[in-house]
């Protein structure tokens, strides 16, 4: 009989309707849940992370009652277009090229793009000429991805749905190199997985398709959230909440 | 229709078309082949060759193909060290091939069921006649039985192909820029929603021709099983 | 192995309990898009023998385009598209209510269209094979429309589609894992979950497979026992 408690809770879950209160703030952010330090579900499925502090620290700062949603990464913007958030706070780099579907706040941080590759293979030159021929790996829908596509034409571009299964790629051997942001790297780089790979060439921050740092992604028109948040993040970076949160998950400062 | 995406975007979804195509027939086609052992085995006295391939049938038919490519494609990255012994890690290294892999497989059960009912539905008296005018086994398996049960079993193929094609959407999960990779790639840059339906329309007509293709065929082949009075 | 094995137990560490979890999502999404696509099925069919040419250009088209789309498109067509659908639906009434169109509920009614498109195509046969005459029989001795479609016509019907019908049903219950692309906790998802924190793709896979292998099974126990009942008049030789 649980099968049907199960499709009972299920019926009532298809479609939330959520009355829109303006008096209080609430604000309903969007992140992926499963790009480590920044953002990651626990084992106990809770949502933590660099981004999901800051987005509590900025909740905090303008008294907003906010609400997270773990959403994909291929499909975060959509997600926002379509209401089912009001605010993308997941790394997200601000480029000209999201700028065309979405408003964005200042950046909130900023790291440069890597390369890694296997420590055995002997690759050490990334530019687009020595890569030719090679596999190169990045997650879809990023600035990462893009790059490649647009700058290493030669390459073969493969893109995961996930940082996770590129990097379970490399590591078997299936790719040559990624590209993806340097601390989400490291993070890995310090797993046992990641034991097998290192960084290599220089940090890229071309910001034609790196944009300029990570900001906060809101629905074209929604000047009063993006001024909003682009107050708090004054704020924290002022009060010293930030450099908090920072110190919490890095060692150097990524702002 | 926005101009400027398609121009950007069209050859990109083209070329995707053309490995949805290429991934498709060529995992029909090794699939073909690997269900005639599969449904003789299906077919034969010996209990432990029945067993088999009841139980290979059961496994791809029964779990998603979705999930068989993940076992194959991510399960070989595990597995690295073995399949570098062996000398087969060039193979499955390559998304590609894990995906061909895995289509063919799952096809081969599906058409090895389709061959066994064609087999089934042929006639005894087709087998007798064969023998009594001195065929061999082999002979009269491949020159009376097998052309026969193709031709009665016409239709479900065809559903079998229709299916691989939709299916194979799914090889995008795994790098793989088919139709639905090239789709998903367009998306992601530029949030189009048309994109997806100008996707689902090509999908359309590539099922459409393929049906129609096939009715003709059908037709064709099987006039002489139809009533005098339907001709 | 026993390692392997401690992966599957309960608790915080382990992920037995997070794939029941996902199992029960799977068999719940099944079991409520089963009984919609049927009826929608029904009704499709019972369209495509209107006399209303509208009606037949509609149910026809419809079984075009959910029976040559990829699942996955469609999916992902329902999920985005349905979502600005419903809510710019929702505006014309009033403004500031925000709807929410759910992964499950999504994937609900993808699956419901493919599904029906397919199972009229079932009933339509059968439909067919179930006799003018019966029909005609049944309303000569005076039964209303309403009680010989119920008492006649649907009691043989059902006992043509079935073999069709539990067909579908089964590929709708493997379809179930496509929603796992639109981040719906069911099996599959879980299962990549566990993969991506254990790093044991092989054993998780495989138990995945297993388990829908399983269902499968189950499925077809329960069709058999159907077919069964809907069997009993028939006269056995």
């Amino acid at each position: 009989m649980k099968i049907f408690k199960i499709l009972a809770a299920a019926g009532l879950a298809l479609a939330t309707v959520i009355g829109a209160a303006n008096a209080e703030m609430k604000i309903r952010i969007g992140t992926e849940g499963a790009y480590p330090p920044f953002n990651f579900k626990d084992a106990s499925g809770e949502l933590k992370g660099f981004d999901v502090d800051i987005a509590k620290a900025l909740c905090a700062e303008m008294k907003a009652e906010c609400s997270f949603v773990a959403q994909d990464w291929d499909g975060i913007i959509p997600a926002l277009l379509a209401k089912k958030y009001d605010a993308i706070i997941a790394s997200m780099s601000i480029t000209e090229e999201r700028k065309k579907k979405v408003d964005f706040t200042e950046k909130y941080y900023s790291t440069p793009a890597k390369f890694i590759v296997d420590k055995k293979g002997g690759i050490s030159d990334v530019s687009a000429d020595a890569l030719k021929g090679k596999n190169i790996g990045a997650q879809g829908s990023t600035i990462h991805a893009n790059f490649l596509e647009d700058v290493y034409k030669s390459s073969t571009i493969k893109l995961y749905k996930t940082q996770d299964e590129a990097n379970a790629d490399l590591a078997s051997g299936r790719l040559d190199a990624i590209l993806a942001d340097s601390a989400v790297l490291l993070e890995w780089l310090k797993t046992k997985d990641g034991g097998c790979c290192k960084f290599t060439g220089p940090g890229f921050n071309d910001p034609k398709y790196f944009g300029v740092g990570a900001g906060i992604a809101v629905r074209k028109g929604e000047t009063d959230l993006a001024a909003s948040f682009n107050k708090a993040i004054k704020a924290i970076r002022a009060n010293g909440v930030y450099k908090k949160i920072n110190d919490k998950y890095f060692p150097f400062d990524v702002y | 229709m926005d101009m400027e995406l398609l121009i950007k975007y069209g050859p990109k979804m083209f070329d995707g078309l053309l490995v949805t195509l290429q991934l498709v027939s060529v995992s029909l086609l090794l699939g073909g082949v690997l269900s005639l052992p599969i449904a003789t085995m299906r077919l034969s006295s010996n209990k432990f060759f029945r067993g088999i391939s009841y139980a290979y049938v059961y496994f791809f038919r029964g779990s998603p193909l979705i999930a068989q490519l993940f076992l194959v494609y991510f399960g070989a990255g595990q597995l690295r060290p073995f399949l570098q012994d062996v000398g087969l890690w060039g193979f499955f290294r390559d998304a590609w091939y894990c995906t061909i892999f895995v289509f063919s497989l799952n096809t081969a059960a599906y058409q090895a069921e389709i061959l066994r009912g064609g087999i089934q539905a042929i006639h005894i008296g087709q087998r007798e006649a064969a023998k009594s005018m001195g065929l061999g086994p082999f002979v009269t398996f491949f020159k009376v039985i097998l052309p026969q049960a193709l031709i009665s079993s016409l239709r479900p193929y065809g559903n079998e192909v229709i299916l691989m094609i939709k299916g194979s959407a799914i090889a995008s999960v795994v790098t793989i820029f088919d139709l639905m990779g090239a789709t998903k790639l367009a998306f992601s840059r530029t949030f189009d929603f048309e994109i997806y339906l100008i996707a689902a329309l090509i999908y359309l007509v590539v099922v459409e021709i393929i049906r129609f293709i096939w009715d003709k065929m059908d037709r064709r082949l099987t006039r002489h099983l139809r009533p005098l009075s339907d001709q | 192995m026993g390692e392997l094995l401690g992966y599957l137990s309960f608790g915080p560490s382990g992920w037995g309990d997070e794939l029941l979890a996902g199992l029960s999502i799977t068999v719940t999404l099944f079991l409520s898009t089963l009984p919609i696509g049927l009826v929608l099925g029904f009704l499709i069919a019972l369209a495509k023998r209107s006399p209303n040419p509208t009606l037949r250009i509609f149910a026809n088209a419809y079984t075009t385009v959910f029976r040559g789309v990829p699942e996955l498109l469609t999916l992902f067509i329902i999920f985005y598209g349905g979502q600005m659908a419903l809510q710019w639906f929702v505006d014309l009434f009033s403004s500031g209510i925000v709807v929410d169109l759910n992964a499950f509920f999504a994937g609900m009614i993808a699956l419901s269209f493919v599904f029906s498109a397919y199972a009229s195509e079932v009933f339509l046969s059968a439909l067919n094979a179930v006799s003018v005459g019966q029909a005609e029989a049944a309303r000569a001795l005076g039964l209303g429309r309403f009680r010989t479609m119920q008492k006649v016509v649907f009691p043989q019907l059902l006992r043509h589609a079935l073999p069709g019908l539990s067909n579908l049903s089964l590929i709708l219950q493997k379809e179930t894992a496509l929603v796992s692309i639109l981040a719906l906790d069911e099996l599959l998802r879980h299962t990549q979950i566990a993969v991506g924190a254990t790093k044991e793709p092989i054993f998780f896979f495989s138990i995945a497979c297993a388990l829908y292998v399983g269902l499968a099974f189950l499925s077809s126990l329960l069709i058999k026992q159907i077919e069964n009942w809907t069997d009993r008049g028939q006269v056995r030789v």
